[in-house]
């Protein structure tokens, strides 16, 4: 079987929620005096164990505040963990809130450069792709227009573009399945399912108990920060239907 | 450390595009566009020079030259400095998304900053002409100063992005102490008769001021003051240090508050 493509080893995320938020040294320092800075703890994740195999599609299921955006993000390593450590297995591409990195005052043109050097690429290798990316985003008129002026669903397109330009070895998707318009989503679903083709190790997140059936073999729950179940996506979903009810 | 080096590698177009970037927008929109880094410490220069120059009756031909190599130096500390503070919450969309290694953005900050100030170097050279300053073998204690400003407002950009994240009143703070900063680096008065008084500290101090001096020293032919020298290459390597650390340990908190 080899070396699984992703191991979360006991991870915890705590959060600690200030009930009134303290960011100016004044209302700081008369609150540090007065010790009245007083945090809500808050645990996202609490010692979460899993590990996925390599080639495994794995859905991740729970309710609003489970912790299953967090969890990506901690395994995206955009979060560190409070405790607990994440191994990952060769190449990741997050793809988080589409678009979200761009800058708005650079073009549709200069932004792909960009956001391809965040995700790791070469310039070279941007160079190469540069005409698939804007052929798949379908934005070739809009290019050269600075991304403000972009529709959301214009933003999220490119986004998608540039992120899926190479197939990574472990996916992370976090309802991104829905951007754009039903035609994009189409092409984007029939981009995503290409990649799984090729053997890509995913971790999907989604409220829509079918759409994990149908991309995933496996499947999770999550439920207040814990891991309530991991196995085979019948097993699973079968035991989130109760949940749910 | 060779993973430090093979990161650093990696990262090295994003750095690339997020200097260029920050020049790109620096003066989009505008006409001059960068002909402005050029024009914009000239007229500067002109107006200090008429107001300490000619008004307060100082007869020295060579006088804007020295405004000019005081004004440049510190502006680009001002900026860069200012740039790194905000340079983490101004990321804040990349950083929440995607792991790069966070110093990329005050360093981006501060180095973009300084690609600007080595342009309007440019202005420095013609009016040294103009003005008939002789080129010396002094002159090659230029790079000593360039790269000491670099060392040390990198220093502080460390040290200024950790503490921004954190508590927002620090822009307001570091532009009161920019001021204290401007005022205590002698750039449009000469700083003799303050070093002969009992307040020579405030200067001597000042590694702003002891980085503008060696400057200044390579563009009037002298000899650099070595204690000056030896000040501020301490001063800044210490400075990098305590940000570098700070900011080490500090990361992964940011971002909880951006």
């Amino acid at each position: 079987m080899g070396k699984p493509a992703v191991v979360v080893d006991n991870v915890s995320m705590k959060f600690n929620l200030s009930k009134e938020k303290v960011d100016n040294l004044k209302d700081y320092l008369i609150k540090f005096i007065k010790k009245e800075i007083k945090y809500n703890e808050f645990w996202a994740l609490q010692n979460v164990n899993f590990e996925v195999q390599k080639g495994d599609r794995v859905g991740i299921l729970g309710l609003n505040g489970a912790g299953k955006s967090t969890l990506l993000k901690v395994i995206a390593g955009v979060f560190k963990p409070t405790e607990g450590k994440v191994i990952r297995n060769g190449r990741l591409v997050p793809l988080l809130e589409l678009g979200a990195g761009f800058d708005p005052q650079y073009t549709g043109r200069e932004n792909i450069y960009l956001y391809g050097a965040m995700l790791g690429y070469s310039k070279k290798f941007i160079e190469e792709k540069f005409d698939e990316i804007v052929e798949f985003s379908e934005l070739k008129e809009f290019i050269d227009v600075p991304i403000k002026n972009y529709s959301s669903g214009m933003k999220a397109r490119l986004g998608f573009s540039i992120a899926t330009l190479i197939s990574p070895d472990i996916l992370i998707l976090d309802e991104v399945l829905s951007v754009g318009d039903a035609k994009f989503r189409k092409k984007s679903e029939k981009k995503v399912l290409s990649m799984f083709d090729k053997g890509v190790t995913v971790l999907f997140v989604s409220h829509s108990l079918q759409q994990v059936q149908r991309l995933c073999n496996k499947a999770m729950i999550l439920e207040k920060g814990k891991l309530i179940a991991y196995g085979d996506i019948d097993e699973v979903s079968e035991k989130y239907e109760k949940m749910i009810e | 450390m060779k993973e430090y080096v093979n990161t650093f590698l990696h990262y090295r177009f994003l750095l690339k595009e997020l200097v260029k970037k920050g020049i790109k927008l620096k003066y989009r929109r505008s006409y001059l566009g960068i002909v402005w880094s050029l024009l914009e410490p000239l007229l500067t220069m002109m107006v200090l020079t008429i107001v300490f120059g000619t008004l307060f009756g100082n007869k020295d031909k060579t006088f804007p030259v020295y405004i000019l190599t005081g004004r440049l130096m510190y502006s680009y500390f001002s900026s860069s400095t200012t740039r790194a503070l905000k340079s983490v919450r101004a990321n804040a969309g990349m950083i929440k998304k995607v792991y790069v290694p966070k110093y990329i953005y005050p360093l981006s900050s501060v180095l973009y900053n300084y690609v600007i100030f080595l342009i309007s170097l440019i202005v420095l050279a013609i009016v040294s002409v103009v003005l008939g300053i002789q080129p010396t073998i002094y002159m090659l204690q230029i790079p000593v100063a360039l790269i000491l400003l670099l060392l040390l407002s990198y220093g502080f950009g460390m040290i200024l992005s950790t503490i921004g994240v954190f508590f927002r009143d620090m822009e307001y703070l570091w532009s009161v102490a920019l001021m204290i900063i401007m005022y205590t680096c002698a750039i449009f008065y000469y700083p003799s008769k303050l070093l002969k008084s009992g307040f020579s500290w405030i200067l001597k101090f000042n590694p702003l001021y002891c980085t503008i001096s060696i400057f200044r020293s390579a563009m009037f032919g002298e000899m650099m003051n070595m204690h000056y020298f030896a000040y501020a290459l301490g001063f800044s390597v210490v400075s990098i240090l305590i940000g570098m650390i700070c900011f080490k340990k500090k990361q992964d908190e940011f971002i909880l508050y951006i």
